[in-house]
C-alpha cells in the first residue's frame, strides 16, 4: 500500500507513524509538505498527531485550510484510504471529512496514559486483524479529545455502525458515547484520538497498535 | 537618561563593578553599553561567585567530547553517535509566573541542545515546591506542571522523568530545573565560536519584543514583597515556533552552511553576540535596524536586552545565505542578516544611524568580576540518637507512601506526553531511570535526575556525594552504564558566607563522587540568590545523569511479578538521621544524613549491573527515600503483585525505614545462584522474600497489609489535592 504522511507545521508524530508503517508495510512512506497542491499516487494518506499551527485557533482548524487539503478531499472522494490520528482526527473533522468535533478534555487537562479500547467492528481495512469486541491498549496524549456531535449525528454514527473504537474502561476525556474513533460512511476514512502507532514494538510495551497497520497492509 | 552610579546600581552593578566599566570604556557608557555590561556581568551570565569553585569538578573522560563551556555537554555513546544534554533552572520566573516561567525554562533548555545539532529526544524536570498546605503552593504546582506540559507536549519531545519534592524552605522560591537530552552524529556537532571576517550574522526565529528585559539581572537578585511587580521581566513561550525552529535548524544543519550558532537565551542578543564573537576571538558589528521586531519604537537598549523566546543567532557562509533563507521561509520563520563578523575585537551596535554601543570584547570577558566570596561552614550535625517508634511498621509504611515526597507523581506525569517519538522503553515510574531507545539502533539511553535536599541542608558535602551516587545508582538499576552528569546548582545568596560555604562543600562532595564513579560533569547551570525575604532555600545541587545500554531490550524496570524472589544487595545499618521516616512520623528533621562509601557504591553497583546485563534479574529498584520497606512496597505496587518477607529478622523502624546507601533490591527467578555469585564477589546479599498471589505485603512476623490499601494511599495525594 503506497503511503504518504502529511506534514503540517507543528505536527510531531510523523516519525512514530513512519516507524509503524515500515514495520507493517515493509516500505518507506512519503513525507508530504502541507504547501503541496497535489498528492502523488497513493493508496493511503496519513495525517499524524501533533499541534498543527500550534493549535492556536482551534485544533486542526488552520491545517484544514492548507493547500494540500483539496487534494486530500479529492483522494477521499475517489475512495482512497485516510487515517487521521489525534491532531489528524481533529483535522479530518475540521475539513468535514469526518463528522463531529473534538472539544477540550472534560477535566481541562492534557491526558497522557495508556487507554483501553474496544474494537467495534472488524470488517474494515483498518481493523481486520483484530477480534470483534476485543479490548486493546493504546497510549493517548491529548488536550482536546472529547468527541462531540449533535444527537442527530451521533444517531447516524451509531445507526450506520460507524464507531471504530470506544474507550473500554475509563472515558477520561468525556467523549460522547465513549467514542475514541469513527469511520466515514464508506469505511475508507478512520479518525481516532489514541495512538496505535506508539504501540507497535514489544520493547515499547506492546504490539496492540501494530495490528491496525497489519490490517491496512493486507487491505 | 543620565548614566550614573545609581542607575548602574539599579541595573545590578555594584560601585566597584561600575568603576571597572568606566575604566574599560574610558568614558561614560551609553545606556545600551551599560545594559550590556550589567547583563554580561550578572551572576546568571558571568558565574562570578561560583566560577572559582566549579573548576574543581572533574569534566573529562575518554567519552567526553565537549565538557562545560559550550551550550550543552557532549558525550560519545558509540556507533558514531553523541548524546548532548544539559539541565538549567528557571526558578525565579516560575515563582513570578508559574506557567510561562516553567514553559520558557523547557524552551530554553531545548534550544541549548538543538543549537549543537542534536534532535532532542527526551525532557526531564527536577521540581521543588513549598509547603503543600499553602494555597500559593498549589497554584505554583498547577502552573508549573501545565507549563512544562504545554511546551514539551507541543514541541513533541517526550517528558520521561524527573522528581518532585516539597519543603517549606521553597515556599517563596520554587525550583524548576529542566533537562533536555538530544542525539547527533558525533562528527556533526555545532559550536558557538564565530569565525570568518565578513561572514554574515543571521537572526532566525521569533520577532523581538520588549519581554524579559533584564531577566538575567532579575535571576541574580533575591526576592521580596515587590517581586510580583517583576512579572513583565518573565518571557512568554511559543512552543509552536520552537518546533518550527527545531525543524528548520536541523534542516539547515544537514548542509554545510553554518559556521557557528548559539541560541538567544538569558540576556538575548547581547550574550549570544558577545559570546560567539568572544569565543572566536573576532569582532562583531550589528545593525539593529534589521532585527525583526514585534513592537514599534524599540530602542537599541531594549533590543539588546530583550529575552524574547525562540530566537537563534548564526554565523553562516555568505554563499549559503540564500539557501538558508529559503529553509527558514519554508518554515514561516523570520530570517534576517543583522550584521557581520569583523576583525576589530569589539562589539559595535548601530541603530538608526547612531552607534549605540562600541565595547572591546576582551575586557568585557576577561575583566568580568570574579569573586572569592567568604565561606563559612556549619559544624557537621551530631548523629541522631535513639528514637522511639510511636506507630509501628505498617501504619508508618502507609503514611510514608502517602506523603507528598513519596506519593505517586502520576497526576503530574499523566499531563506530560511521554510516548511521542515512539522510542520510550520505560515510561515514568516504571523503572529507576527513564529509558529512551535511539531510533534505528539497538541502543538506549537511561536518564535520571536526583538530589535529596534535606541531606544537603544537614551536610552539604555528604548530601552532594549522595546526590551523585543516587543518580549513578538509578542508572545502574536499569542495567545502564552511567556516563556523565549535568548539574543544576540551586543555592541562596552567595554574599552570605554560610550559603557560599554550602556551595563550596557541595562542589567538594560532587567532585569526590564524580571522580570515584568515573562520572564527569559535562554541563550545568548555577542558580544563586534563591531567597525570599532573606530566607534561603535548602541547598539543592540537582544532578541530571545519562547512561547507555547497548541493547535496549536489556533494560529492567521495577515491577515485581509472580515467581520473583527478592534479593537485598548492600549493608543495612539502620540510619534514621534525616530520614523521611523521622520527618513524616516524628516530625523531626535532624541528625546526620547517611554517608556513602564510594568504593562500596561502585562495587555493589557494578555487581548489580553485571547481573542485569547477564539476564539474571527481572526487576531492580534502588533503596532511597523511605528505605527498605518503601522500596519493597513500590516494587509490589508497580507489579500489582503481593510479597511475603522472610527477612530481616530485626523488626524495628531502623531496619525497615533506615536510609543506608548503596543498596538495591533485585527481583530474580533464581535466588540461589545469584546469592552464590554475590558471595564469590564479596557483595552483601540476602534473600529476603518472594512474590505471592495473595495481594498483600506481609512482614516476617506475619503482619500484613492489603496492597490496594497501600495503592490508595500512594495514589491519593495529588488527585485529592487538586480535586
Amino acid at each position: 500500500m503506497k503511503t504518504g504522511i502529511l506534514i503540517f507545521p507543528g505536527i510531531n508524530r510523523e516519525r512514530d507513524m513512519a516507524i509503524a508503517i515500515r514495520a507493517s508495510f515493509g516500505a518507506e512512506p512519503q513525507m508530504i509538505w502541507h504547501k503541496e497542491t497535489a498528492l502523488p499516487a497513493l493508496d493511503l494518506v496519513i495525517i499524524p498527531g501533533g499541534f498543527s499551527f500550534g493549535d492556536y485557533l482551534r485544533c486542526g482548524a488552520m491545517a484544514a485550510q492548507s493547500p494540500i487539503m483539496a487534494a486530500v478531499k479529492a483522494h477521499a472522494a475517489s475512495g482512497g484510504y485516510i487515517l487521521g490520528v489525534c491532531n489528524g482526527f481533529q483535522i479530518l473533522t475540521e475539513a468535514g471529512l469526518l463528522p463531529g468535533a473534538l472539544l477540550r478534555n472534560a477535566g481541562l487537562r492534557f491526558l497522557s496514559m495508556d487507554t483501553r479500547l474496544t474494537v467495534e467492528r472488524t470488517d474494515t481495512a483498518f481493523t481486520s486483524h483484530y477480534q470483534q469486541g476485543q479490548t486493546i491498549r493504546a497510549p493517548m496524549a491529548h488536550g482536546d479529545g472529547n468527541f462531540f456531535a449533535e444527537p442527530k449525528t451521533l444517531a447516524y454514527l451509531e445507526g450506520e455502525n460507524l464507531i471504530a473504537f470506544r474507550y473500554a474502561d475509563a472515558n477520561r476525556n468525556g467523549s460522547a458515547n465513549n467514542i475514541a474513533g469513527i469511520f466515514s460512511k464508506n469505511l475508507r476514512i478512520l479518525g481516532l484520538m489514541p495512538h496505535p502507532e506508539d504501540l507497535v514494538d514489544p520493547l515499547m510495551g506492546g504490539t496492540d497498535g501494530k495490528r491496525l497497520f497489519d490490517s491496512l497492509a493486507a487491505a | 537618561m543620565e548614566i550614573t552610579e545609581s542607575l548602574a546600581k539599579s541595573f545590578g552593578l555594584n560601585p566597584e563593578e561600575y568603576d571597572k566599566v568606566l575604566s574599560i570604556m574610558g568614558r561614560l557608557p551609553t545606556l545600551t553599553e551599560l545594559g550590556i555590561f550589567s547583563v554580561m556581568w550578572s551572576e546568571h551570565c558571568s558565574y562570578k561567585s561560583s566560577k572559582i569553585w566549579l573548576k574543581n569538578l572533574p569534566t573529562t573522560a575518554p567519552w567526553v567530547i565537549h565538557g562545560p563551556g559550550e551550550n550543552a555537554g557532549v558525550i560519545d555513546i558509540g556507533d558514531g553517535l553523541a548524546a548532548i544534554f544539559k539541565m538549567e533552572s528557571h526558578n525565579h520566573p516560575s515563582f513570578i509566573e508559574p506557567y510561562q516561567g516553567a514553559a520558557t525554562g523547557v524552551g530554553g533548555i531545548l534550544r541549548d541542545v538543538f543549537t549543537m545539532g542534536a534532535r532532542p529526544i527526551a525532557n526531564l524536570n527536577a521540581l521543588r515546591f513549598g509547603d503543600p498546605k499553602l494555597p500559593v503552593t498549589k497554584r505554583i504546582v498547577d502552573g508549573v506542571v501545565r507549563g512544562i506540559g504545554g511546551y514539551g507536549n507541543c514541541v513533541g519531545v517526550p517528558t520521561v522523568g524527573g522528581e518532585t519534592n516539597f519543603h517549606p524552605a521553597y515556599n517563596g522560591n520554587p525550583l524548576v530545573n529542566a533537562m533536555t537530552v538530544g542525539i547527533a552524529a558525533k562528527d556533526k556537532i555545532f559550536l558557538s565560536a564565530a569565525a570568518g571576517i565578513g561572514n554574515p550574522v543571521v537572526y532566525v526565529g521569533s520577532k523581538t519584543g520588549r519581554d524579559g528585559i533584564h531577566g538575567a539581572t532579575m535571576a541574580s537578585a533575591e526576592f521580596d514583597e515587590t517581586s510580583a511587580e517583576k512579572r513583565p521581566t518573565v518571557q512568554v513561550g511559543d512552543p509552536f515556533t520552537e518546533k518550527l525552529l527545531v525543524e528548520a535548524c536541523l534542516e539547515l544543519m544537514a548542509t554545510d552552511a553554518i559556521v557557528a550558532i548559539q541560541d538567544m537565551g538569558a540576556a538575548g542578543l547581547t550574550s549570544s553576540s558577545v559570546e560567539m564573537a568572544g569565543k572566536g576571538n573576532v569582532g562583531i558589528e550589528l545593525n539593529l535596524d534589521a532585527v525583526p521586531q514585534r513592537e514599534t519604537g524599540m530602542t537599541a537598549y531594549e533590543m539588546m536586552l530583550s529575552e524574547s523566546q525562540e530566537r537563534m543567532l548564526m554565523v553562516i557562509k555568505p554563499e549559503r545565505a540564500e539557501m538558508a533563507r529559503n529553509i527558514f521561509e519554508k518554515w514561516d520563520l523570520d530570517y534576517a542578516i543583522i550584521g557581520h563578523i569583523t576583525d576589530t575585537g569589539r562589539i559595535i551596535v548601530k541603530h538608526l544611524g547612531v552607534t549605540e554601543a562600541d565595547i572591546p570584547l576582551a575586557p568585557l570577558a576577561d575583566d568580568a568580576p570574579l569573586y572569592h566570596r567568604p565561606v563559612e561552614y556549619l559544624p557537621k550535625p551530631a548523629p541522631l540518637g535513639e528514637v522511639q517508634d510511636p506507630i509501628g511498621i505498617l501504619p508508618a509504611l502507609e503514611k510514608l507512601l502517602a506523603c507528598p515526597d513519596l506519593a505517586s507523581k502520576r497526576w503530574i506525569f499523566d499531563q506530560y506526553d511521554s510516548t511521542v517519538g515512539g522510542q520510550t522503553v520505560k515510561r515514568p515510574a516504571t523503572a529507576d531511570a527513564a529509558i529512551v531507545k535511539l531510533e534505528g539502533t539497538a541502543k538506549a539511553l537511561a536518564l535520571t535526575t536526583d538530589c535529596t535536599p534535606r541531606y544537603c541542608a544537614a551536610d552539604p558535602e555528604a548530601g552532594a556525594v549522595q546526590a551523585v551516587a543516587e543518580a549513578w545508582r538509578n542508572l545502574t538499576a536499569t542495567g545502564a552504564r552511567p556516563l556523565a552528569v549535568t548539574d543544576n546548582m540551586n543555592f541562596g545568596n552567595p554574599e552570605k558566607p554560610l550559603v557560599m560555604g554550602q556551595f563550596a562543600a557541595a562542589i567538594t562532595g560532587m567532585a569526590a563522587a564524580c571522580r570515584a564513579l568515573d562520572f564527569p560533569v559535562v554541563s550545568g547551570n548555577v542558580s544563586l540568590y534563591n531567597e525570599t525575604d532573606g530566607r534561603a532555600i535548602l541547598p539543592t545541587p540537582a544532578i541530571g545523569a545519562v547512561g547507555v545500554l547497548q541493547n535496549a531490550a536489556q533494560a529492567v524496570g521495577l515491577a515485581l511479578q509472580p515467581g520473583h524472589h527478592l534479593i537485598l544487595i548492600g549493608e543495612t545499618a539502620g540510619h534514621l538521621g534525616q530520614s523521611l521516616w523521622l520527618r513524616e512520623i516524628l516530625g523531626r528533621e535532624d541528625g546526620s544524613p547517611p554517608t556513602v562509601n564510594l568504593n562500596v557504591e561502585r562495587q555493589n553497583g557494578d555487581f548489580v549491573r553485571a547481573e542485569i546485563l547477564a539476564g539474571h534479574v527481572a526487576a531492580c529498584h534502588d533503596l532511597s527515600d523511605g528505605g527498605l520497606l518503601v522500596a519493597i512496597a513500590e516494587m509490589a505496587l508497580a507489579g500489582h503483585t503481593g510479597v511475603t518477607l522472610t527477612l530481616p529478622a530485626e523488626t524495628g523502624a531502623k531496619t525497615w525505614f533506615g536510609e543506608d546507601q548503596s543498596r538495591y533490591l533485585l527481583a530474580v527467578p533464581d535466588p540461589k545462584t545469584l546469592l552464590s555469585r554475590a558471595q564469590s564477589a564479596g557483595i552483601p546479599a540476602a534473600h529476603i522474600g518472594h512474590a505471592t498471589d495473595d495481594n498483600h505485603l506481609t512482614l516476617p512476623d506475619g503482619a500484613a497489609i492489603f496492597l490496594p490499601t497501600l495503592q490508595a494511599a500512594h495514589e491519593g495525594f495529588f488527585p485529592n489535592w487538586f480535586a
